[in-house]
């Protein structure tokens, strides 16, 4: 059974318990020790910049060319804290409770605790690296509400709340770099993790310009890499974003934890043809103002204006009444497909349904609207050639992102010691589904205020420069690594790496998507390792490994899309339960809402890596709440 | 639709480099511009050529990683867009296109449409940022900040660093670029303690990475996909007298910058 070491005691006392419990580093020792840091979006650049600041040495890598391009600079909506600035009844409790109810209660509640209470700390944090967050005249901060909560508690800049934040952290990291204590990789990918002795050492990297493989060696490593949700192929996530570097921890010896929690988005830009790469996100902060209907009637061609009142259906606001429009997103996700799947969905297809502005814009007039959403607005006209001032947004589900993640405990520490997994690439705060600017708040939590205190006392124990990059460990891991892009750069087959993620991620789509059953998840299993077999006889790479290669570096990260798949399916088929992002049509309530079983699941499934061909072992960490009752989610 | 495509194909920074020319075929008005690259790729690959190789990543318009000149204009011909978010339908049937990189004496050509932006990194790292450490800082709302402040700032802040200003401009100038970060910070009270020598270090820096001086040609507006606007260089010129005339302005800038 697998413990996540949470400190014993009252809930609000237990990070200040932890916090007195743990040894530190003295301030002339802390240069000897080096610290690794993977990835430099969000988690990442926190960490890294603050860890810097304490005087650690660092190594930071990312796969773009500037950590400014992380991932994380697309997030949009907001950031959540529990400030209360407006007065409307927000405390961390409550932050704490939505985020627990959000998660369908399958999070750890002492990490959530912890998160909420360090919320406040992040906004002011960036406030003071010169974030320009939303204001009002007086010059005091506003705020918004986003899905799963009756409170505003959404700082936000813009529709760019994601940029400011990792511009913040990357001026933070920029001033590190610039003083010394941290050394930049950019275009450089984690092709391995390193394991010496059973502990986390050091990683193996190939550089993206010149194609050169090499270690790095350190006292510790921080996998800040992102998340998963690539493996639908079509996504909201950037193209580069990928499970290879916790994927690679995983193979090991880290425990994967939740596999198939993933979060399909409700308000996306609906597909629009076979060419598509990408799927563009439409910020939930929209539903503050946008209404979300279909027509009542089936197969209606109709345009949106000629549809009279009495003859649509907004269907969030009839279902959920008290959250309305801003049900969370598995809920508001699995409704639109709902409709859809009725025959009244909206557009090409019938995939889609409308996002309408006309009453907001009525009540608080076209400028104000385009204050609060205008570059999302353009965005949408340039991808779709429509006016939402004008017209209805179409809008559908896409995956959007992994509450999955490397398994860490209380101190963020995977099951191999040295191991650190940050943000989105860990599985702790959200449970089964993450609301709304949750996980910006997340990511910096971790990176700004928790990882700069458990490292020290993982740290502590540790003597510094103990491996050197010599080791046999390292050599092997160059050469397993150089051994598979050889290998892929030699099969020369008829198929390009393209053609095999799209197929991917249609079988992901399609059985291991928005609602799951038993038979299609063995469907799942017996296509995923098929397709596999075929890309390992039949990818076509070009090119040489000594060179910029992108589409090498495409095909590495498909190679393990195409094991993990698996992986997230066989959590899903194991689970035989409804809980958040998960939804497997066998467990519904006779409304069609998710039914948990929090008998036989009220726990986190971890998996330990057996093979690629063989069966994961599952290890079960038990879910116990303390604080909150558990109860049946209702946002009616 | 069906274009003839003219694209810069560069083995590596040192080697020569030259426009090939390439057939886009049955390409759809909703594609972007990059979906409509990804369909030639698949037939190079399939063809057994290689690839033409560019940066990407969000395509959303955010990231600032795509970079790419359009018949001359860098992201192309439609405005505050950048080339991963421009889209086919905006090109017509037999539409002859010239594709290059980025092209300034500080971004050295690393592969194909594929430039080195480092010197940008480089400006920043100089002193683009407040000096405050994590912890420590007083609440959100301790001081205030008046909205039209707080909105200028974010107007300059919105830089996605792409470097096009610096590709438009007939001088290589990147003063578009760094005027942005100097008014972002200047504009913030958080940010005014350290605008002196701010100013003067990353006017220092931009100058000593090759990037020309602004000619006042408004090229860089005109380019920039997030609509940063030239007055932002007139703030950083005033920045800039400011601290000269401080009678502490000329030792910060040789003074490195506080770590
Ligand atoms: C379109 C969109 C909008 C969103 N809006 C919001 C929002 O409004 N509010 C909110 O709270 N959340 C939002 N999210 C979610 C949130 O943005 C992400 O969960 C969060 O930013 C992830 O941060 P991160 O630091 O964990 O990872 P990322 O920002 O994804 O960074 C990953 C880093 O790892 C590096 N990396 C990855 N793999 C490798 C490798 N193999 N080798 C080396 N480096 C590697 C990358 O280079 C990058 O630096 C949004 C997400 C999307 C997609
Ligand atoms: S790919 Fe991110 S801005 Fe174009």
């Amino acid at each position: 059974m697998l413990d996540g070491k949470c400190p014993s005691g009252p809930l609000a006392e237990k990070w200040d318990k932890r916090c007195r419990e743990m040894k530190l580093v003295n301030p002339a020792n802390k240069r000897k020790y080096t610290i690794i840091v993977v990835g430099t979006g969000l988690a990442g650049a926190s960490t890294a910049a603050t860890l810097g600041e304490l005087g650690y040495n660092v190594e930071a890598f990312c796969y773009q060319d500037s950590p400014r391009r992380g991932h994380s600079i697309a997030a949009q909506g907001g950031i959540n804290a529990a400030k209360n600035y407006p007065g409307d009844g927000d405390s961390i409790s409550r932050l704490f409770y939505d985020t627990i109810k959000g998660g369908d209660f399958r999070a750890r509640e002492a990490n959530v605790y912890r998160l909420a209470m360090v919320s406040n700390t992040i906004i002011d944090q960036c406030v003071a690296q010169g974030v320009p967050f939303a204001r009002d005249y007086a010059g005091y901060l506003e705020n918004r509400s986003f899905g799963g909560a009756q409170v505003s508690r959404t700082f936000y800049a813009r529709g760019q709340t994601g940029q400011q934040l990792l511009l913040g952290a990357y001026a933070a990291l920029s001033r590190q770099v610039k003083a010394g204590t941290v050394r930049l990789h950019p275009r450089t990918e984690m092709l391995d993790l390193v394991v010496v002795d059973g502990e986390a050492k050091g990683i193996t990297v190939r550089d993206l310009v010149t194609g050169a493989m090499s270690s790095y060696a350190g006292d510790a490593v921080c996998l800040c890499t992102g998340g998963y949700a690539n493996v639908f192929y079509l996504s909201t996530n950037a193209m580069g974003s990928n499970v290879t570097a916790t994927y690679r921890a995983y193979k090991k010896g880290a425990f994967f934890a939740n596999p198939c929690y993933t979060q399909i988005h409700p308000t996306c830009i609906p597909v629009s043809g076979d060419h598509q790469s990408k799927l563009t996100l439409m910020s939930e902060s929209l539903r503050n103002d946008g209404r979300v209907w279909v027509p009542k009637e089936k197969g209606n061609r109709r345009a949106p204006h000629e549809i009279p009142e009495s003859e649509r259906d907004y269907f969030l606001e009839r279902k959920y009444p008290s959250y309305g429009n801003l049900a969370p997103r598995d809920i508001a996700s699995r409704a639109a497909k709902e409709v859809c799947d009725e025959g009244r969905g909206v557009g090409p297809g019938g995939r889609g349904v409308y996002l309408d502005f006309a009453e907001a814009i009525g009540r608080l007039g076209e400028e104000k609207i385009r204050e609060r959403y205008g570059n999302l607005f353009d965005m949408y006209e340039k991808i779709t050639a429509e006016n939402a001032y004008k017209e209805p947004m179409r809008i559908y589900p896409a995956p959007h992102y992994t509450m999955g993640g490397l398994w860490v405990d209380y101190d963020l520490q995977s099951t191999i010691p040295g191991l650190f997994v940050l943000g989105e690439a860990n599985f702790s705060d959200h449970g089964a589904n993450r609301l709304g600017a949750s996980a910006l708040m997340q990511g910096l939590a971790d990176g700004y205020f928790i990882i700069p205190y458990t490292i020290a006392n993982y740290l502590a124990r540790t003597q510094p420069g103990k491996v050197s990059r010599d080791h046999a460990e390292f050599r092997k891991s160059r050469e397993e690594v150089d051994a598979l892009t050889k290998k892929l750069l030699s099969l020369k087959g008829n198929r390009t790496v393209n053609e095999f993620h799209r197929e991917l991620g249609k079988i992901m789509w399609e059985y291991v998507g928005m609602a799951r059953s038993e038979e299609g998840l063995k469907e799942a299993l017996k296509l995923i390792p098929e397709l596999r077999a075929e890309f390992w006889e039949n990818v076509k790479v070009p090119g040489n490994g000594a060179e910029l290669n992108q589409q090498l570096e495409k095909a590495c990260r498909v190679a393990d899309f195409l094991e993990f798949g698996e992986l997230m399916a066989r959590d899903a088929l194991h689970r035989n339960e409804s809980c958040g992002g998960h939804f497997r049509v066998e467990y519904q309530m006779p409304d069609g809402e998710a039914r948990r079983d929090d008998e036989n699941f009220c726990y986190v499934a971890a998996w330990e890596f057996r093979g690629v061909d063989k069966e994961p072992e599952l290890h079960k960490e038990p879910l116990v709440f303390e604080n909150v009752p558990l109860a049946v989610r209702s946002y009616k | 639709m069906n274009l003839t495509l003219y694209v810069w194909r560069q083995k590596g920074p040192d080697e020569p480099g030259r426009l090939e020319q390439y057939e886009a075929k049955d390409i759809s008005p909703e594609m972007s511009f990059l979906e409509m690259l990804d369909v030639v790729n698949e037939d190079l690959i399939k063809g057994g050529k290689e690839p033409i190789a560019f940066d990407h990543d969000c395509r959303e318009g955010i990231c600032g990683m795509c970079s790419q000149v359009i018949n001359g204009i860098p992201h192309g011909p439609q405005e505050k867009t950048t080339v991963c978010q421009l889209h086919m339908r905006h090109f017509k049937e037999g539409d002859i296109l010239y594709i290059e990189p980025w092209r300034a004496r500080a971004f050295p050509v690393i592969k194909d449409l594929i430039v080195d932006r480092s010197a940008l990194e480089r400006i920043i790292r100089s002193g683009g940022y407040i000096s405050v450490h994590t912890g420590g800082v007083p609440d959100a709302n301790a001081i205030l900040i008046p909205k039209a402040d707080a909105e200028t700032a974010m107007d300059a802040s919105e830089c996605i660093g792409c470097g096009a200003c610096i590709a438009a401009c007939p001088n290589g100038s990147a003063m578009l670029f760094t005027a942005a970060k100097v008014a972002h910070l200047a504009m913030l009270p958080q940010g005014r303690v350290e605008a002196a020598q701010r100013v003067c270090v990353m006017t220092e820096a931009m100058l000593k990475e090759g990037f020309g001086n602004c000619g006042n040609h408004y090229e860089c507006q005109a380019a920039c996909p997030k609509g940063i606007k030239v007055q932002f260089i007139a703030k950083l010129n005033r920045e800039f007298m400011k601290a000269q005339t401080k009678d502490t302005g000329r030792r910060l800038v040789s003074e490195p910058f506080s770590g």
